[in-house]
C-alpha cells in the first residue's frame, strides 16, 4: 500500500524514521481515548522542512495526514481514522531558546510540557498550563488541544500563554503568524489556530509566554463529609470572587483508591476533599487563604489542613495528578468525560451525575478542575462484556447532555477529536457548521490533514463519510 | 443618491420595516467614513433583523459596515465601496449576567456603560476601558481590537472574551465558544472578531468573563529625564513580587496635552491629575491593586527601588485610589486627547518585545526629529508602543498632499524601520487624506494571504466593509 509514497518518505527521511511494518505501527493505533484508528506510515521528522516534504509527498498521493505528539490526548484526536501517514513529532523535541528577560520560549511541538518548566526553572519562570498530563504531553498536543490544568483557573488555558506560531499548511506551504510580543496587525491567527485539534495546520515551532514564579504560594486540603456540602464551597469561593490559584475536587471512593496509591494524606473516611492553592504576594496570600478557610467552614468542612512545607504540597499535588493513574485498580476500564457547567450549577450537577450512575449501574466518581466547573467525571466499566461499554457511553453522553442543557459545553480541555464529534449538534446548528467548513477548508481544503475529526461524520467531508467508520460513540439523539 | 440607491432602500424598507431604514442624507452623512456617505442606514432591532437585512445585502450585492456609536469608524483604509450602515445601537440588551459564575453576556450594540453599571453593583469589572470607552458599544469596542492600560494584569479581549454570537456574510446567525470559563469546543471563530473591524462578520452578542473589583489600588507616578531609565525602571518594577496592574510610559508632550486638557475642561474627571510634572520628564505610571497591605507594601518596595536603583526618579508621587483614577482617565483616552489637541496626527501602535523598546523607541525619536515633527508616546511595559507624530496645522490652510508629505515620509520611514526592527507596526489613527499615500496597515506581513482566505470563509461576497482591511 503506498508504495511509492513509501519509498519517497524513506528517501526524505531514512529508513530509521519511517515505520510501516503492521506489527510496529499497531503501537499508534491508540491515544488515551476509547477509540482506535490504524496509521499506515509513521513518520518522525526532525525538522520543520521535513514536515513540509512529508505534507507534500502525502498530498500528491491524496493520502491523509495526522500529526501526533504523545498520545495522551483523551478525544481521539491524534488517530488516523481513516490510515494514511502519521506525522510524530517525538524527535522535534528541542527548546530552541529561552528569554527571561522577556519571559519567552520557542520550542519545538514535540517538547514535552514539563521540560519546558525544568529548563525555565533556574531563571525564576515557567510554563503555566499545567495538565495533569504534564510529564508526557507535549506542548504541540497542548497548542493543538488548547489544554489546560489545574492552574489555569488562575492563568488562563494554552492560548493565552501561545504568542506565535509556525504553521505547515496541508499544501506543505509554511507560515508564520502571531508575534513574539504577542499583539500582530489583523486577524488573531494564533488563537484561531490553537484549540483547532489538528484540523487546520500542522504546528512545527511555539512562541509561549514563561510565567514569574509567585512569592508565595499556600495549599490546603478542604475535607468533606458530604459531597454537596464541597460543592457549595466552590460556588462561594467563586461568588465570593477569591479566585485562587487551583481549586480541584476529588470525591469519595476515587480519593480513598488514590490514598493507597500514592498515600498522599488524604483521609479514607470522607466524602470529598478540594485541594486549593492560592499565589501571590505574602500579604496577599495569607488573606486569602484566611477567606477561603472562612468558607469552607462556613460550608461544615472537618477539616482544612494547610500544607506545612513543600514536600506536604508536593504530595498532595501527586495525589492529584496521578488521581487517574491509581484508577486502573479499580475496575478494567474507565472512561473519563470533560465537561463544563456554569460553576453556579455544580451542586445539582454533582447530583445528577451521581443519579445517572445510579439509574445506568455505574460507580461514577470525580476528580476535576472544579474551580472553572470543568468536571471530568469517570464512568468505571468492563470493556469485555461489550453491553457494559454500550451503557457506558450512553450514561457519558447523558451527562454531556445535561452540561449543555444547564449553560455548559461539551468539552473544557480534552477537545472534540473523534470520541465528541457526534454530539456537536447538540450546541451547533447547520449554520455554524458551513460556517466552520467553510474555516476549514479555508486552511485544509482537501480535508486531507486529521480527517474524520470534530466534525460529526454527516457534516464532515464527503470521502471521509464513506472510508470512515463510523464512532462507537452515540449520536445525541 | 442616485435612483439605484433609494430603490434598495426601499426594497430594504419594505422588507424589514419603514422605519428601520433611513436614506436621509443628513442622517447618511452621520455614518461617512472616511468621507464616503453611505445610500441608506439600517437600524435593526433584533438579530433576525441583522440577518435578514445582511441577506439582502448579499442579494443586492451591497457592501455594507456595521456601527456602533461610530467613535472609531475611522481605522483601517477607506472603504472600496460603502452602501449602508448597519446601526448596531438598537440591539443593546444584557442578555445574561452570572455575578456567582463570573460570566455576563450582551449584546453587541450595548453601551460599555450601560453594562459596566450592573457589574460595578456586583463589585465586578470588565477591563475594557479602551480610548473612547465610554462613548462606545461593546461590539465596536471588541471590533477595533484596541488594548487597555490594565492588559499587564487581566490580558487583552482574547484572554477574557468567551464566546459570540455573529451575522456571517450568508446572512446566517452563527455562534462560537459559549458562556463558560472553559471550552475547547469547536474552533475559536470568536477570536478572528477581536480587531477584525467589521470585515468579518456583524458581531450581535458577545460574552465575556468578568473581573472581581480589587478592595484597593493605589498608584505611582515616576518621572525620568531619558526615557531609557523609566524603561528601566520599569524592568525592575516588573522584577519585583509586586505585580502592578498597570504599567504605562508617559512621554513629556503627552502629560502636557493631559494638563492642558484639564485646563481648559469644562467637566474635568472625578479627581483632578495630581502634581506638578516636571517639564521634559517621561512619567512611569504604575498601578497596584488588591488589600490595603498589598498596596502599602507596594509603595515601601518601590521607594526602596527609586532610591537604590541607577535609573533614579526625579519624582516620584503617590496617588490614592480617586486621584489614580483621575490619572488613568486621562491615559486611557490619550488618543482623544492627541486628536483633540492635533487633528492631523498619524499614531502607529506598534509591538516588540519589551527588551527591545528602549532601543526602538529611541531610533522612532531620532526619525522624528529629522523630519522635525514633534512626538508624544505611550508604552506599554509588555511591549507596546503607541507612537504619534503631530503635524502642526494651520486651521486657515487648506490639507493637500504636498501639506501633507512631511507626514506622509516620516510615516513610512517609521514602517519601513519597524519592519527592519522586526517589530509589528500598523497606523490605527491619521489623517484620512494620509491614506491616500500610505497604507495603514503598514508592510504586507506572510500570513495576509491566510486571513484573505479567512475573510472570504466568513464573507464569500467581500460584503463587509471590504477594502477596511487587506
Ligand atoms: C492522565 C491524563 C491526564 C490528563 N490531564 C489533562 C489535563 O489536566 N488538562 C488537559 O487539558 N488535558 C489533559 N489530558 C489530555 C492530554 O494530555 C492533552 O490533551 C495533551 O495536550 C495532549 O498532548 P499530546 O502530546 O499527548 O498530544 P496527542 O494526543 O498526541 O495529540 C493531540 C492532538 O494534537 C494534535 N497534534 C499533536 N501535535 C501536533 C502538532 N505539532 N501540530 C498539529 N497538531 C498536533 C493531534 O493531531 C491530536 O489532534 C490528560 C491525559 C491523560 C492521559
Amino acid at each position: 500500500m503506498h508504495a511509492g509514497l513509501l519509498r519517497d518518505l524513506e528517501k526524505l527521511l531514512g529508513s530509521s524514521s519511517v515505520l510501516f511494518q503492521p506489527e510496529d505501527v499497531l503501537l499508534y493505533e491508540y491515544d488515551g481515548s476509547v477509540e482506535k484508528g490504524r496509521p499506515d506510515i509513521v513518520v518522525f521528522p526532525t525538522t520543520t522542512q521535513e514536515v513540509s516534504q512529508i505534507v507534500k509527498l502525502a498530498v500528491k498521493d491524496n493520502v491523509p495526514i495526522v500529526g501526533r505528539g504523545a498520545g495522551t490526548g483523551l478525544s481521539g484526536g491524534a488517530l488516523a481514522r481513516i490510515g494514511g501517514v502519521m506525522i510524530v513529532f517525538a524527535r522535534m523535541n528541542r527548546i530552541l531558546s529561552i528569554d527571561p528577560e522577556n519571559q519567552r520560549a520557542v520550542v519545538q511541538p514535540g517538547v514535552v510540557n514539563f521540560d519546558l518548566t525544568l529548563a525555565a526553572e533556574p531563571h525564576g519562570l515557567y510554563f503555566a498550563p499545567d495538565p495533569s498530563s504534564q510529564k508526557s504531553c507535549t506542548i504541540g498536543g497542548n497548542v493543538a488541544e488548547n489544554a489546560g490544568g489545574p492552574h489555569t483557573l488562575a492563568y488562563g488555558v494554552t492560548a493565552n500563554h501561545v504568542t506565535a506560531l509556525e504553521l505547515v499548511l496541508p499544501d506543505g506551504e509554511i507560515v508564520r503568524v502571531g508575534s513574539a510580543q504577542g499583539d500582530a496587525p489583523g486577524y488573531d491567527l494564533t488563537g484561531l489556530f490553537v484549540g483547532s485539534e489538528g484540523t487546520l495546520a500542522l504546528v512545527t515551532e511555539i512562541t509561549v509566554k514563561l510565567t514569574r514564579k509567585p512569592e508565595a504560594i499556600k495549599t490546603q486540603l478542604a475535607i468533606f463529609d458530604s459531597v454537596d456540602d464541597a460543592a457549595e464551597t466552590v460556588v462561594d469561593v467563586t461568588a465570593r470572587a477569591i479566585i485562587p490559584a487551583a481549586c480541584e475536587m476529588l470525591d469519595g471512593w476515587t480519593l480513598r483508591v488514590v490514598e493507597d496509591f500514592v498515600h498522599a494524606g488524604f483521609p479514607r473516611d470522607c466524602a470529598a476533599v478540594l485541594l486549593l492553592e492560592v499565589e501571590g504576594l505574602a500579604e496577599a496570600v495569607t488573606a486569602q487563604a484566611a477567606a477561603i478557610t472562612d468558607v469552607c467552614k462556613t460550608h461544615h468542612a472537618r477539616e482544612v489542613r494547610l500544607a506545612r512545607d513543600n514536600a506536604e504540597r508536593e504530595l498532595l499535588w501527586k495525589g492529584r495528578k496521578n488521581a487517574f493513574g491509581a484508577l486502573g485498580r479499580l475496575a478494567p476500564s474507565n472512561y473519563v468525560l470533560d465537561g463544563v457547567i456554569p460553576r453556579t450549577k455544580l451542586p445539582q450537577t454533582l447530583r445528577h451525575v451521581r443519579e445517572i450512575g445510579a439509574r445506568y449501574g455505574f460507580d461514577i466518581c470525580n476528580i476535576f478542575h472544579a474551580g472553572d466547573g470543568n468536571l471530568h467525571p469517570i464512568v468505571l466499566y468492563d470493556p469485555r462484556d461489550k453491553g457494559q461499554f454500550e451503557r457506558a457511553m450512553q450514561a457519558s453522553a447523558e451527562i454531556i447532555r445535561y452540561c449543555v442543557e444547564v449553560g455548559g459545553t461539551l468539552t473544557g480541555e480534552h477537545g472534540i477529536g473523534m470520541e465528541k464529534a457526534e454530539l456537536m449538534p447538540l450546541l451547533f446548528s447547520d449554520a455554524d457548521f458551513d460556517l466552520m467548513r467553510r474555516v476549514h477548508d479555508a486552511c485544509n481544503p482537501a480535508c486531507l490533514l486529521n480527517p474524520g475529526k470534530i466534525f460529526p461524520l454527516s457534516k464532515g467531508c464527503g470521502e471521509i463519510r464513506i472510508r470512515a467508520k463510523s464512532s462507537s460513540r452515540p449520536s445525541p439523539s | 443618491m442616485t435612483s439605484a440607491a433609494s430603490n434598495f432602500a426601499a426594497r430594504l424598507a419594505s422588507a424589514i420595516g419603514a422605519s428601520r431604514v433611513s436614506a436621509d442624507p443628513a442622517e447618511c452623512t452621520e455614518y461617512a467614513v472616511d468621507e464616503i456617505v453611505p445610500a441608506a442606514v439600517a437600524k435593526p432591532s433584533a438579530t433576525e433583523e441583522v440577518a435578514e437585512i445582511v441577506r439582502f445585502a448579499a442579494l443586492e450585492k451591497l457592501a455594507l459596515i456595521p456601527c456602533g456609536n461610530r467613535s472609531k469608524l475611522e481605522i483601517g483604509m477607506p472603504p472600496s465601496r460603502y452602501d449602508l450602515a448597519l446601526d448596531m445601537t438598537g440591539l443593546n440588551q444584557i442578555a445574561h449576567y452570572d455575578p456567582g459564575d463570573l460570566t455576563v453576556g450582551v449584546d453587541a450594540g450595548a453601551n460599555f456603560n450601560d453594562l459596566a453599571a450592573p457589574l460595578f453593583k456586583q463589585k465586578q469589572f470588565l477591563p475594557l476601558l479602551v480610548p473612547f470607552y465610554f462613548e462606545s458599544t461593546i461590539g465596536g469596542i471588541i471590533a477595533s481590537g484596541l488594548d487597555s492600560s490594565l492588559r499587564h494584569s487581566c490580558g487583552t479581549a482574547r484572554d477574557f472574551l468567551i464566546g459570540a454570537e455573529f451575522v456571517d456574510g450568508t446572512g446566517r446567525l452563527c455562534k462560537s465558544g459559549g458562556r463558560v470559563v472553559k471550552n475547547v469546543t469547536g474552533y475559536d471563530l470568536h477570536k478572528l472578531l477581536i480587531g477584525s473591524l467589521g470585515t468579518v462578520a456583524v458581531i450581535t452578542r458577545l460574552n465575556f468573563r468578568t473581573f472581581p473589583a480589587p478592595p484597593a489600588s493605589r498608584s505611582f507616578v515616576l518621572s525620568f529625564s531619558a526615557p531609557r531609565d523609566a524603561l528601566v525602571f520599569s524592568n525592575l518594577v516588573e522584577r519585583s513580587p509586586i505585580r502592578p496592574a498597570s504599567l504605562d510610559l508617559v512621554s513629556p508632550r503627552l502629560i502636557e496635552l493631559f494638563v492642558e486638557a484639564e485646563k481648559n475642561s469644562s467637566q474635568p474627571p472625578t479627581a483632578a491629575l495630581k502634581g506638578e510634572f516636571p517639564a521634559g520628564s517621561w512619567h512611569l505610571c504604575v498601578s497596584v491593586e488588591g488589600s490595603p497591605q498589598v498596596c502599602e507594601r507596594a509603595s515601601r518596595e518601590f521607594a526602596e527601588l527609586a532610591a537604590s536603583s541607577t535609573a533614579k526618579p526625579a519624582q516620584f508621587v503617590t496617588l490614592n485610589e480617586n486621584e489614580g483614577a483621575g490619572l488613568w482617565h486621562y491615559v486611557s483616552q490619550f488618543i482623544s486627547f492627541l486628536l483633540e489637541a492635533c487633528p492631523l496626527t498619524a499614531i502607529f501602535k506598534i509591538t516588540i518585545l519589551p527588551s527591545r523598546l528602549a532601543p526602538l523607541l529611541e531610533q522612532l525619536r531620532a526619525l522624528a526629529d529629522q523630519a522635525s515633527l514633534p512626538y508624544a508616546v505611550l508604552a506599554r511595559a509588555c511591549g507596546v508602543l503607541y507612537f504619534s507624530l503631530l503635524l502642526p496645522s494651520d486651521e486657515h490652510e487648506s490639507l493637500n498632499s504636498a501639506s501633507l508629505q512631511p507626514l506622509a515620509e516620516a510615516t513610512s520611514a517609521v514602517f519601513s524601520f519597524c519592519t527592519s526592527e522586526n517589530a509589528c507596526a500598523y497606523l490605527p489613527w491619521c489623517p484620512n487624506q494620509l491614506k491616500r499615500q500610505v497604507n495603514t496597515w503598514g508592510s504586507p506581513r506572510a500570513d495576509f494571504g491566510l486571513m484573505r482566505r479567512l475573510k472570504s470563509a466568513f464573507d464569500p461576497q467581500n460584503l463587509f466593509a471590504p477594502g477596511r482591511f487587506l
